[in-house]
């Protein structure tokens, strides 16, 4: 799919260049990486609970349902970290399993 | 004698105006807010870059927002600003601060806890599929983004918010497909004697409503949300719900933004031990204070929606209430004139808050009628069915005692999100008042540390 996120103004804004997953994803400079992952798809990580794909909820540091990687393993709240050229984002946490409910 | 340490929590509106007033006693206090930037979650300020103007931001609020940015950017070098730093544990007299890795210990002469409010949550069947947000995260995306949640967006709950979003996105140009209020229209007749108490406001909510008819968004009271529909894998693609007289009924979206009016964040207040009593207005247990702030706990003040939702025009002069006792109580001068006007400000705010909460009322029946399957903790997929068995088998009917045995309320949002629910859940299943279930005790650290966090290098 498309982002999840559509954007309403504010488009006139340089460029940032970063990796999700490996894949290149260009954001605007002032862009949270949550805005930065949800504009260009559709979910941001995976509930370690078993019930699917979440995409954050509160926005505001509340939920800590917003949690991406760095490639060096920092855990980062998608919702108010800025999104930097050359960061490289994991969108699951590396070397981690997690017990599910199933 | 050196110079009281007077400590503020937040740079929302109480929190500004707490530290205005003490900076103007030529105190130097410490401000300590987890936000990039002042103004709290009401009057968040967009990134440098971003060129959308006051009014296009804050609508009738921006003059408010710009006065209290002025005035928070005026204490520049007044005060002692800790941007980016969060406060996760208060005890003996001490705050305890977490900036990325970095953390440290600062003593207090005075604690001004202003730290703000979370959307109220009723959980409904299929809330945690993406795409579902906070109605004041829905906000958040447009305000300090510019974006929409989604292309087809359906606003579910109640409360003066619901209303003043939808509008925000309508005026942005998003596509509001739906406004879906569970409160009645008979509900907010009755209350209008209290919301009478400030008729710009009432005034105010009045257009927005206008404001979403005129542009051809449907609106319908007294609904009961029955189920967010799609799928675990790509999100949300409807909203299921019942009408007043009963039909069934579906609006196809690909987001929903759903809040009950708004909790204060009383974790910190809890662990600096101050006193909580029910409020039955609200159905929630709020932290005690005299009329000017004063906590139980000595040499804490508690200001603003943090303490109990009035909202920003109140938090502003709660604000400067709790510094000027704080200051007062230090042995400082203060102009008894002003506490008065202060006071009866509050008191205005608090009639209001009350038609506010009588107009818009906490569907506390739909915890109850919640579906076994649905998710009740957003955090760990724990469901109400799972909740219930777990009363059944351990005859937990407490809280927190139900959090343990359950994990309801033990997740990463520590019981933000669930815990008022799974509170009336209990009850109904208990068949109990919902304040004998108690409530969930703050725990530190408030929110989720780093591993490797540690005191600063000198």
């Amino acid at each position: 799919m498309n982002g999840r996120f559509v954007r309403l103004g504010e488009t006139d804004r340089p460029h940032v260049a970063l990796h999700v997953d490996g894949q290149a994803v260009t954001a605007l400079e002032g862009d949270t990486l949550m805005v930065a992952l949800l504009s260009s798809g559709g979910t941001l990580r995976e509930s370690e609970f078993g019930d699917g794909r979440r995409a954050g909820f509160c926005l505001m540091g509340a939920c800590q349902d917003c949690w991406v990687w760095t490639e060096n393993g920092d855990r980062l709240r998608a919702c108010s970290t800025l999104a930097a050229s050359g960061q490289r984002i994991l969108t699951s946490q590396p070397e981690a399993t997690w017990p599910n409910l199933g | 004698m050196a110079e009281p340490r007077i400590v503020v929590v937040g740079a929302g509106p109480s929190g500004v105006r707490a530290a205005e007033a003490v900076a103007k006693a030529g105190l130097r206090p410490t401000v300590i807010d987890e936000a990039r930037r002042a103004g709290g979650q009401i009057y968040r300020r967009q990134p440098d870059n971003f060129t959308r103007s006051y009014e296009k931001l804050y609508g009738t609020e921006a003059a408010r927002a710009k006065a209290l940015h002025d005035s928070f950017d005026a204490l520049a070098g007044k005060i002692d600003y800790r941007p980016e730093t969060l406060v996760w544990n208060i005890a003996a007299a001490h705050v305890w601060t977490a900036n990325g890795n970095a953390q440290e210990t600062l003593p207090y002469d005075a604690l001004i806890l202003c730290t703000g409010a979370t959307d109220r949550l009723m959980p409904v069947k299929g809330w945690n599929m993406a795409g579902t947000y906070s109605l004041g995260g829905s906000q958040v995306a447009l305000k300090s983004q510019a974006v929409s949640i989604g292309r087809e967006v359906v606003f579910m709950g109640s409360g003066p918010l619901l209303y003043l979003v939808a509008s925000q996105y309508v005026d942005a140009g998003a596509k509001v497909v739906g406004v879906l209020d569970t409160s009645s229209k008979a509900a907010r007749i009755k209350a209008l004697p209290d919301l009478l108490a400030m008729p710009s406001v009432l005034w105010n909510g009045v257009q927005l409503t206008r404001k979403l008819s005129k542009a051809g968004v449907p609106v319908h009271h007294q609904i009961t949300p029955v189920e967010i529909i799609g799928n675990s894998e790509t999100g949300v693609s409807g909203v299921r719900y019942r009408t007043a007289s009963g039909e069934d009924k579906t609006i196809g979206c690909d987001a929903v933004a759903v809040g009950y009016h708004l909790r204060p964040e009383t974790q910190l207040a809890d662990l600096a031990r101050c006193e909580f009593a029910f409020d039955a207005h609200t159905h929630q247990w709020l932290p005690q204070r005299d009329a000017d702030g004063r906590a139980s706990a000595a040499g804490v003040y508690l200001a603003g929606d943090g303490a109990k939702i009035l909202g920003a025009r109140s938090a502003e002069a709660s604000g400067k209430l709790a510094a000027l006792a704080a200051l007062s109580d230090l042995g400082l001068p203060v102009d008894k004139g002003e506490i008065t006007a202060l006071r009866r400000d509050v008191a205005n705010y608090s009639k209001f808050a009350r038609g506010l909460s009588r107009a818009f009322p906490w569907p506390a029946a739909q915890a109850a009628a919640l579906p076994d399957e649905a998710i009740i903790c957003r955090c760990e997929a724990v469901s109400a069915g799972d909740l219930r068995a777990v009363m059944r088998e351990t005859g937990a009917i407490e809280a927190n005692r139900a959090k343990a045995f359950s994990r309801v309320g033990m997740g990463r949002c520590q019981g933000r999100y669930c815990g008022l629910a799974a509170a009336e859940l209990i009850a109904a299943e208990a068949g109990i008042p919902v304040e004998q279930v108690g409530r969930l005790r703050g725990q530190a650290p408030v929110k989720p540390l780093p591993i490797a966090i540690g005191e600063e290098e000198a």
